[in-house]
């Protein structure tokens, strides 16, 4: 069944115009070369900018849809992690919340180990566990669809592996998610990925296809090497040092 | 740390907070009853000749001041925890911005140039003033500007309007233009009369409750403006607002009793205290904090045995510099750490 269902939206010079279908559980890995428009497709399908088109969660218009019930269809993680006020970490994951629920606040910050740190200014947080704060903030209202832009930069081995694991749990409950990220190893644990280069979705495939279609090689400018890793894809009858 | 423990630490923290506010409650009242009543040997003389006469003394003559102070507190609290929160910035201030020197500059040009004399239309021009100075900030610094760039156009703004003001006192048609204007444009509670009270207090608690009714937007703003807008706030749109109305609050407020610093600045700063750091909720403390400070600064200059007035806002900078200057260092410290 379809949750997230965008069609024709469009950024000035940033985003062509783009039609996505994402059904409901799916994992969906968005992939693309530095200024290509992954943080601008997210930023569209959020609402963030008043994007042309229109963008339906679970057929209900995001434009028109009120504040307590739009924290309930979607939510949008930004790639900035910077909070400027010191707020308890506990008090931002309970912004993510239209009414206060101290079961599933206490919920989150079990499922994020924040026990520690759930009543330090987030401000004064690394940025690693600022960023698993701002990630349990996004999961609180249960949205049917998480936007995440670069969730995993910032942090270490043991919350890459566990992030995957809450993600995946998340999904087998209905929820989706379109998380933008750069580390290609990661892509086997999606169900689906898009290529978003010059601002258009350039590929949609399993995360398999994707990495061996000659067009990923040439938009990324990388290409497999003989012995299984990325290795820089340099133009034919070039013999260039750096 | 186990569960019980967490629920330990959150009840204390939240019964700490409840603490905070009730005594900020207290201190309050107390600084209004102190403020109607003291001096006290005035309205006791009154008192002993005819207890009608120290009514009278008590409802016309201390009480408009009394309202102005705790209105006038309040609009600097609520104005600058709102302002501060729109623009990302615990520095961003009416003081600081340039909108009080707008707002003086607005009510000198309305004054002494466009010879009006109607409180309201006075108090306009004062909210005039300051809406141009914001916006002006607005245009030189952008909403997102870094504490830098905030604090250079906001002096910059400041250093303009108030040479603006200084000429036009200058030039003013009256030559007691300048000698009249010294008298508030540092900030006078003195001989206010109840209407004009009611000019700055109008407007004021109008504009107050309606950024009041703003609070929780302001503190999802908190969470990053793509946050906010993903959310269904349209940031841009209510930091306009923020401005408008923290313009109206300030702009009327000095039109009547000058410009006064630092209260604006300091008291978000201890109200986020209360509020558990969010910017929005610490509207309502900031008020109650903007009213005690500035009540105890008129006190001060009541106390003062000289026939001349000691300008209020001289107190609330002789003691909001040195704290000022402490939130420029530690900012320093952390951005440098």
């Amino acid at each position: 069944m379809t949750s997230l269902q965008a069609i024709d939206i469009a950024l000035d010079r940033r985003l062509q115009p783009t039609s996505i279908d994402v059904p409901s559980g799916q994992l969906v890995a968005l992939v693309g070369p530095n200024g290509g428009g992954k943080t601008s497709l997210l930023r569209a399908l959020a609402r963030v900018e008043l994007a042309s088109g229109q963008v339906t969660v679970d057929g209900e218009d995001l434009d028109l849809a009120p504040e307590a019930r739009r924290r309930r269809l979607l939510s949008f993680l930004p790639a900035s992690r910077e909070v400027t006020w010191p707020i308890a970490a506990r008090d931002v994951i309970r912004l993510g919340l239209d009414r206060p629920d101290e079961d599933r606040i206490a919920e989150l910050i079990a499922l994020f180990e924040l026990e520690l740190l759930a009543d330090r200014p987030v401000n004064h947080l690394s940025t690693g566990e600022r960023a698993r704060v701002l990630t349990a903030r996004a999961l609180a209202s249960r949205p049917r669809i998480l936007l995440l832009d670069e969730p995993l930069s910032n942090l270490d081995p043991y919350w890459v592996l566990r992030f995957f694991e809450i993600f995946e749990t998340v999904a087998a409950s209905g929820q989706s998610f379109l998380i933008a990220l750069h580390d290609l190893a990661q892509l086997p644990r999606f169900d689906r990925a898009l290529l978003i280069a010059d601002g258009e979705v350039q590929m949609d495939e399993a995360p398999a296809n994707l990495v061996v279609g000659e067009c990923f090689g040439e938009i990324f400018r990388i290409r497999e090497g003989a012995d299984g890793d990325w290795e820089i894809r340099r133009p034919e009858g070039r013999r260039s040092s750096p | 740390m186990d569960m019980h423990g967490a629920f330990d630490a959150l009840r204390n923290r939240a019964f700490e907070r409840q603490t905070l506010r009730v005594l900020l409650a207290l201190a309050m009242l107390l600084c209004i009853a102190a403020h109607l009543l003291l001096p006290i040997a005035p309205l006791r003389e009154a008192h002993e000749i005819d207890p009608e006469l120290a009514n009278l003394l008590l409802v016309q003559l201390r009480l408009p001041r009394t309202l102005l102070v705790i209105g006038y507190g309040a609009a600097l609290g609520v104005s600058g925890a709102a302002l501060q929160a729109t623009f990302a910035n615990p520095l961003a201030s009416p003081d600081i911005s340039g909108a009080s020197s707008g707002a003086a500059l607005g009510a000198v040009i309305g004054g002494y140039w466009l010879g009006i004399s109607q409180p309201l239309a006075l108090a306009a021009c004062g909210a005039a003033g300051a809406l141009g100075t914001l916006g002006l900030l607005v245009g030189l610094a952008g909403r997102k500007a870094d504490t830098a760039t905030l604090l250079l156009a906001g002096l910059a703004i400041s250093l303009a309007a108030g040479a603006a003001t200084s000429l036009a006192l200058s030039l003013a048609p009256s030559p007691f233009a300048f000698y009249d204007a010294f008298d508030w444009l540092m900030g006078s509670f003195t001989d206010r009369s109840l209407s004009q009270a009611a000019a700055a207090l109008v407007p004021a608690s109008f504009a107050t409750a309606l950024l009041l009714r703003r609070a929780r937007a302001l503190d999802l703003i908190g969470l990053g403006e793509d946050v906010a807008a993903s959310l269904g706030l349209r940031p841009r749109r209510l930091s306009l607002e923020v401005i408008a109305l923290s313009a109206v609050a300030v702009g009327a407020c000095v039109s009547v009793a000058g410009a006064i610093g630092f209260v604006g600045l300091v008291a978000p700063l201890f109200a986020r205290r209360i509020s558990g750091g969010h910017p929005g909720k610490a509207m309502i403390p900031a008020a109650m904090i903007g009213a005690v400070l500035l009540t105890l600064a008129d006190l001060a200059v009541r106390a003062v045995p000289l026939d001349r007035p000691i300008p209020v806002g001289v107190i609330t900078a002789l003691f909001g510099t040195p704290l000022f200057i402490w939130m420029v260092v530690t900012m320093r410290r952390r951005l440098t750490a």
